[in-house]
């Protein structure tokens, strides 16, 4: 359960003062699909780091399963990241010359995880996020664009998360392969993940079952999705 | 914070991803501490034998010298031979009226041209009394040694060390005894042989020719002065008194006041030991100095190459922060990856060195000395340099920025 409540963002470079969000009021619960949309600029970058756990809010308050983390310090916030939130990013981020395995693994070791427990864990993860077992131990630069995504997605599940952050995650994707990604997220969602997606793009925002949308740093809109559209997968 | 195991395996990872890179930054650490080792283990084995090699001549020597004295550590050969204050006469009385003198030994020495048969050598040919090898532990292998009444007579008669012997009569050793060696163009019948001593460069008593005292100012030098007087004292804790007594005694004879402007000088064993060592340590600091730049110029390479992969990982980096890397999990790991690269020059460096410095101890005659405390010494600094130099970079990969490093293109 996430709630924002009327969270602003200011960055200040040198004199310029630059006010990204301006009173940013919201309510996740857990087992939602909610896509944030806006054009760039809109702030939806801003607010997905500090949904993240990457970045603090300037003003307001960000309270995530019942704790209020707008003011923690910056090993309090990775603390944060390592135990509830999963990312997957759009220019995917996975270690190179690694192995499929070794990728997903890598949150469990800063976890402290035990190593028994990893590699099972790793291969439900990436079980669920629909990778073929069969690529397992290959190196990360041997696939392709939509393997690696679902690399990423199990990477963010494997913690089990209260919150999956999926920025862009199909932008460096094909339509086809987009699909299949999307189709991921539907499907984890429907086993009960949180998921909150961040596009510019409407199409990919219709998949989800809320959209949130963002202009100037305020909500002009927040409401359910009637025409959620299914993936094509 | 992330297990000590894990960070182990995420280190080994990060290193063999980028193996040559891993491989040059070593051989830079390599290179000092192998530089390093051999040349502390030279500079002490060269120390040891300089060491053996004055000990050899005897204990309990001192050595009356003429020539200004300047100090210990600058002229031990300051004049010797060249200035000529040293009389028979002063010998006698140090002698006579010197109390805890066992033996005094006058020496007149220098290098001439030794003819044998067809063969021919330039040796030092010491002119020196029957109690000499008694003082300067000299045994003798065939024959005699100058007897005080040929001494006396001043006969040509003399007496081979080994590496003479071997260099006039090559390897026709036997019935020296008797045959005849012609130094300065004078003949002089051989009446006996010494026993191989060993000891190399500094006072070696196997490359010599031993004439009487007598002979040697009349025939060869055509003075009466002599080179050294060794006195040879009862007991090593009378050292100082004799050496006090001798020097008040021939300031006296010389008639000389205040010992800064002595012409003479008298210097025991451990004066002669005390000044080589100080010129050895002097050369095993100087190597050493030299070979610690090297040391710094990998540390540099290190932290250059630490530098160069934080910012090549720089996106990486933001993935571990964003997947929950703390800042002490990323510092540690940058850092633990630049000490294991010098830990492992250093250690593969010490071997090298230590193979190093049995090669040249080959080649110039030194046994190389290689101690536990300066094989943990390097080990120990090339880890020190590892922190020192690692630091910097790690705690720069440490501060990043999560959500910049994560954009980093």
């Amino acid at each position: 359960m996430i709630e924002v409540k009327n969270i602003g963002k200011t960055y200040k470079t040198g004199d310029i003062e630059y006010q990204a969000l301006k009173g940013i009021s919201l309510t996740i619960k857990d087992g939602e699909f909610l896509a944030i949309m806006g054009p760039s600029g809109s702030g939806k970058s801003t607010l997905m780091h500090i949904l993240g756990a990457l970045d603090k809010p300037s003003s307001g308050n960000y309270i995530l399963d019942g704790k209020d983390v707008s003011e923690y310090s910056e090993d309090e916030l990775a603390r944060i990241r390592k135990q509830k939130i999963g990312f997957v990013f759009q220019s995917f981020n996975l270690l190179p010359r690694t192995t499929v395995l070794r990728n997903v693994m890598l949150p469990l070791i800063y976890a402290g995880v035990p190593k028994g427990e990893r590699e099972e864990r790793a291969k439900m993860a990436l079980k669920a996020a629909s990778f073929e077992e069969s690529h397992f131990l290959n190196l990360s630069n041997q696939l392709s664009g939509g393997q690696i995504q679902r690399v990423a997605i199990a990477r963010a599940l494997v913690n089990n998360p209260s919150l999956i952050l999926a920025d862009e995650p199909t932008g460096n994707l094909d339509t086809k392969t987009g699909e299949i990604v999307l189709g991921t997220f539907q499907k984890l969602n429907s086993e009960g993940h949180t998921i909150v997606l961040i596009t510019h793009e409407r199409d990919v925002a219709e998949h989800a079952r809320r959209i949130v949308f963002l202009r100037d740093g305020v909500v002009l809109s927040d409401e359910l999705n009637k025409n959620q559209v299914m993936a094509k997968t | 914070m992330m297990k000590t195991v894990d960070l182990i395996e995420e280190i080994y990872w990060g290193l063999s991803a980028n193996k040559v890179r891993s491989f040059l930054t070593i051989l830079g650490i390599v290179i000092g501490i192998a530089s390093v080792i051999a040349l502390q283990a030279i500079g002490a084995g060269a120390k040891g034998t300089i060491e053996a090699s004055i000990q050899s001549v005897g204990s309990n020597l001192l050595f009356v010298t003429p020539g200004a004295q300047r100090g210990v550590g600058v002229s031990i050969n300051a004049g010797r031979g060249s200035s000529q204050t040293l009389t028979n006469e002063d010998a006698a009385a140090i002698a006579s009226s010197i109390n805890g003198v066992k033996a005094v030994v006058s020496e007149k020495s220098a290098r001439y041209q030794v003819k044998a048969g067809g063969l021919n050598t330039n040796t030092s040919i010491i002119g020196t009394t029957s109690a000499y090898p008694g003082v300067r532990n000299i045994q003798i292998d065939t024959g005699t040694f100058i007897s005080d009444q040929q001494q006396q007579s001043s006969q040509r008669v003399a007496v081979l060390g080994p590496t003479a012997m071997a260099d006039l009569f090559g390897s026709s050793t036997t019935n020296i005894i008797g045959k005849t060696v012609t130094i300065k163009n004078m003949p002089f019948i051989v009446i006996g042989t010494t026993v191989a001593k060993g000891g190399s460069g500094f006072s070696n008593s196997d490359d010599a020719i031993y004439v009487p005292l007598s002979t040697a100012q009349k025939f060869l030098a055509g003075d009466d002065f002599l080179g050294t007087i060794d006195v040879q004292a009862e007991d090593a804790s009378q050292m100082t008194n004799i050496k006090n007594d001798i020097t008040s005694l021939l300031l006296a004879r010389h008639k000389i006041t205040g010992t800064k402007t002595a012409d003479f000088s008298v210097m025991s064993q451990t004066d002669i030991l005390a000044t080589a060592s100080s010129i050895t340590d002097t050369l095993t600091s100087l190597l050493a100095a030299i070979a610690g730049i090297s040391l710094l110029v990998g540390g540099i390479g290190i932290m250059n190459m630490m530098l160069t992969t934080v910012t090549e990982r720089t996106k990486e980096i933001g993935l571990r922060q964003a997947i929950g890397a703390e800042k002490a999990d990323i510092s540690r790991q940058f850092l633990l990856e630049a000490v294991t690269l010098t830990f492992i020059g250093g250690a593969v460096g010490t071997f090298i060195g230590y193979l190093a410095s049995l090669i040249i101890s080959k080649f110039i005659n030194v046994a190389g000395t290689i101690t536990l405390s300066s094989v943990m010494l390097a080990i120990g600094v090339s880890a020190g340099i590892g922190i020192v130099f690692g630091y910097y970079p790690a705690r720069r990969a440490a501060k990043l920025n999560p959500i910049e490093a994560l954009r980093f293109e």
